[in-house]
């Protein structure tokens, strides 16, 4: 079942909120900057200056290691056409690829399936959290969903265990498809046995785990351990998925955002230290995205909500830099009072899918957009 | 012999009605329960669900039992409990559902407010007014310390206006997405300025302080506003009743009714591009909000009394809060509180629902999507725990009624059983294996002491694969 290990593996970390870009790549050369942003606007001193007159936010120092390592791709200006401001809405546009209509395919579901088409690994994607991200939907499509590997396995609570084998079987056979069921029965169906075979491939991941990294006490840093140990387990998969947040920093913006990326720069820290520890690392990238940025005018606390965005890429195999522009500030440039997004995200999944998964990118994101070729 | 079998078909019938009544409006109901409400009739239970008399839950002796969760310290893992206790143990199923229904649209969450007192006084609030004027419960959330901290309206002021309470009360708690501009949330926003909270310190200032609504009318801008077309100096309940008199927002509550009681609709964020299953359900209960004044009980009537309602039977996914409400209601807990009501409170939270921590202000993604391979897993492994246990007190009422029909064979057995625990509507295949486990596992019969231990044990074995079963995840 096991693929090989060296197989490109893409982890995606979803920033939900809505992500500060400007305060997370610092425009801080441009008095336009500073004279909208009152509240919560950096000072030269304070950002951590990188090339075209940026800075990252001085709470992303491990990340500006690892971009002065040439490991990090920044993607500027990201989004697409017409954002409607909403969280909900956007995350949608970003899971499926469908800014007109309501879509129900996700773009990682889509590219499971292109990896995995015979549904031979159900455990190609991974999903941590206890939801299912809609990236990952797609009828049919295995995708296997751990909070917490430790207690990941399903009846556990009957302590016989030719009992609780039997009643497993009788699990199975009630949980077969069969001719005749609606889609919710039939997808409840295939759910079932995809969770109890899940949770026998993927017990084995912490037992055969041990690391000398100490991951920092945090939600994201857990998750990136748990992605790491079923990545080290050599089970296959080859996406994983998990999100931190909420970066929505209407107010008392600083603190809160300096908190999260902080975390969030730690965990990538202890995560990239781990998995070289084991020599896990080179086939491994992390995507970083956010479903809008924010306005450019702060409201005296904190950001509201915006258009365009940041996107990151960290691996060994990227090539490291600045890709694309920052959107002009100029108020005359502006939408409603927001970026303008010049660069859209379908560009950056096609490069992931192409140049990294080796997948046909058309068909997913649905058209052909200019992409960034950072691998 | 043809009118007994016609008059105990109506029987099922209307057993079955019932249950899916209270599956709906409350957390579903045990056998004597039903049996009780089906020979007073579907319309007088309807009417006594929308005008209760019986008691709420006991809150002062939860507090005397956890007292960890009383003002103002709050022990870590017990602030959802008093909620669970109130769901657990109320003689007002629906009122207590709204309740549910509430938190689920105005998506207030521990993660940002930090403040579990503040969330369980909202929560106490939508018990008051969920069935009552929408008007009203819009007017008493905006003045909400725990939305009011959630959605920054305290740094919303004149001198610099914050959008996010103004743009969520429209997207998401009054019209939708697509029914009003960028000028219009700004406008709306401006509006609510000055409505901010006043900290009240305790007796003993430890811990957290309680929060109260103020109106600072120094800060609040008093500028003209256009919103929604109309022009004037609006303050918040100006725009709370233009936002009400809008055709788009009797059809977001009429929509957000029939996803939560009828049937499973798309999420939220797409009703802007994708219509409603059944547009005439909409119209009516639109209609219906809108000729009563905005009055949620009057809709509440409508619909369970209409057709599209009844007919709907196993048509949605279980939310993790019914499962979880659902399941201890079925297996009947002890009055008391029991001293593992802050695990168990932290159990819909494992399936995919953390009660008063939902993931946004969006809350959370419903019906097919609560669905996926880990909550899948939690639903099933905490159902089959609390149905296997034959020493609970639901459980064994359950065993005393098998016992009291005698020696079962394996598919009487099996037919029971799922009578009991729903009635839950098993296919094909599922009936085969159970009465296949059944059959392996031997008659049920009582004649001796030994016999009786034997039959329970095979009968809470049995309810353990019923736990498992896909039907069990319908409504």
């Amino acid at each position: 079942m096991a693929t090989n290990k060296k197989d490109p593996v893409l982890v995606v970390l979803q920033l939900s909120g809505g992500n500060d870009y400007m305060n997370t790549v610092v425009p801080y050369t441009d008095g336009i900057y500073h004279d909208n942003r009152k509240a919560v606007a950096f000072k030269e001193n304070q950002v951590l200056p990188i090339d075209g007159g940026v800075g990252l936010n001085p709470a992303m120092g491990l990340l500006k290691d690892m971009y002065d390592q040439g490991n990090m791709a920044i993607i500027h200006g990201i989004g697409y056409p017409d954002s409607p401001r909403s969280h909900f809405r956007s995350m949608d546009i970003w899971h499926t690829c469908e800014p007109e209509t309501l879509g129900t395919e996700g773009w990682l579901g889509l590219a499971t399936r292109d990896i995995d088409p015979n549904k031979e690994n159900i455990v190609t994607t991974v999903s941590f959290g206890p939801s299912l991200f809609r990236a990952l939907v797609l009828p049919g499509v295995p995708v296997a969903c751990v909070d917490n590997l430790e207690s990941y396995g399903l009846l556990t609570g009957i302590t016989g265990q030719q009992q609780r084998e039997q009643i497993l079987d009788r699990f199975s056979r009630m949980y077969a498809p069969e001719m005749g069921n609606d889609v919710v029965t039939e997808y409840l169906g295939q759910t079932g046995l995809e969770a109890m075979k899940g949770a026998d491939i993927l017990k084995v991941a912490p037992e055969s785990y041990s690391s000398s990294i100490e991951y920092a006490d945090t939600t994201i840093a857990k998750k990136l351990r748990g992605i790491s140990q079923i990545h080290q387990a050599g089970l296959g998969t080859r996406i994983f998925y998990c999100d931190h947040g909420s970066f929505d920093s209407h107010a008392k913006q600083p603190d809160m955002h300096a908190t999260l990326w902080t975390d969030v720069s730690q965990a990538l820290d202890d995560f990239y230290a781990d998995l070289r520890e084991h020599d896990a690392a080179d086939n491994v990238i992390v995507l970083m995205f956010s479903e809008f940025g924010r306005r450019v005018r702060d409201n005296g606390s904190g950001t509201d909500h915006g258009a365009a965005g940041a996107a990151f890429v960290i691996g060994d195999a990227v090539k490291g830099g600045q890709y694309g522009e920052f959107p002009s500030m100029k108020p005359e440039d502006l939408q409603q009072g927001d970026l303008v997004p010049n660069m859209d995200f379908r560009g950056l999944y096609t490069t992931v899918l192409e140049d990294w998964l080796g997948l046909e990118a058309k068909p997913i994101v649905k058209g052909n957009f200019e992409a960034p070729r950072f691998l | 012999m043809a009118t007994t079998s016609s008059k105990s078909t109506e029987t099922t019938e209307s057993i079955d009605l019932m249950a899916h009544l209270m599956r709906r409006a409350g957390f579903g109901a045990d056998r004597d329960d039903l049996e009780r409400r089906a020979a007073k009739g579907y319309e007088a239970t309807v009417e006594e669900l929308l005008n209760p008399e019986g008691a709420r839950a006991d809150r002062e002796l939860f507090l005397r039992y956890h007292p960890g969760f009383r003002r103002p310290v709050t022990s870590p893992g017990m602030g959802g409990s008093a909620w669970l206790y109130d769901m657990m143990h109320t003689e007002l199923p629906l009122e207590e559902k709204m309740v549910l229904f509430w938190h689920q649209i105005f998506a207030t969450g521990q993660s940002k407010v930090d403040h579990w007192h503040e969330l369980i006084a909202q929560v106490d609030m939508f018990r008051e007014m969920g069935m009552g004027n929408y008007r009203d419960m819009l007017v008493a959330l905006a003045q909400n310390p725990a939305m009011i901290y959630w959605l920054d309206n305290c740094d919303n002021h004149e001198t610099g206006v914050n959008e996010n309470w103004g743009r969520e009360l429209l997207e998401l708690f009054s019209m939708g997405v697509g029914n009003y501009s960028e000028e219009d949330v700004y406008e709306c926003s401006r509006a609510f300025t000055g409505w901010t909270i006043a900290t009240v310190p305790p007796r003993n200032y430890y811990s957290r302080f309680d929060w109260s609504f103020e109106y600072q009318d120094e800060d609040h801008d008093y500028g003209e506003k256009t919103f929604l077309g109309e022009t004037g100096d609006f303050n918040g309940e100006d725009i709370i009743d233009i936002i009400c008199r809008q055709p788009a927002t009797a059809e977001f509550i009429a929509r957000h009714l029939y996803n939560f009681f009828v049937a499973d609709e798309p999420q939220v964020p797409a009703w802007s591009v994708t219509p409603p299953r059944d547009p005439e359900a909409i119209d009516l209960l639109a209609k219906t909000f809108t000729e009563s004044n905005y009055d949620i009980r009057s809709v509440l009537r409508v619909l369970f009394l209409s057709d599209f309602f009844k007919n709907a039977r196993y048509t949605k996914i279980k939310s993790p809060a019914e499962v979880v409400v659902g399941t201890l209601r079925l297996v009947g807990q002890d009055k008391l509180p029991p001293p593992g009501i802050g695990d168990m409170s932290k159990q819909a939270g494992y399936m995919g629902q953390e009660l008063l921590n939902p993931p946004s202000v969006e809350g959370w993604h419903t019906g097919v999507e609560w669905i996926n391979s880990g909550s899948l897993m939690k639903r099933i492994n905490f159902v089959a725990d609390m149905l296997g246990d034959t020493s609970k007190p639901g459980v064994k009422r359950i065993v005393d009624r098998l016992q009291a029909q005698g020696n079962l064979g394996p598919e009487e057995m099996v037919d029971r059983c799922l009578e009991l625990v729903g009635p839950v509507k098993a296919g094909a295949a599922t009936l085969q294996q159970l009465v296949e486990h059944a059959t392996q596992s031997g008659e049920l019969t009582w004649d001796t002491e030994k016999d009786t231990a034997e039959s329970t044990a095979k009968v809470g074995e049995l309810l353990q694969l019923i736990a498992s079963v896909k039907e069990f995840q319908y409504c």
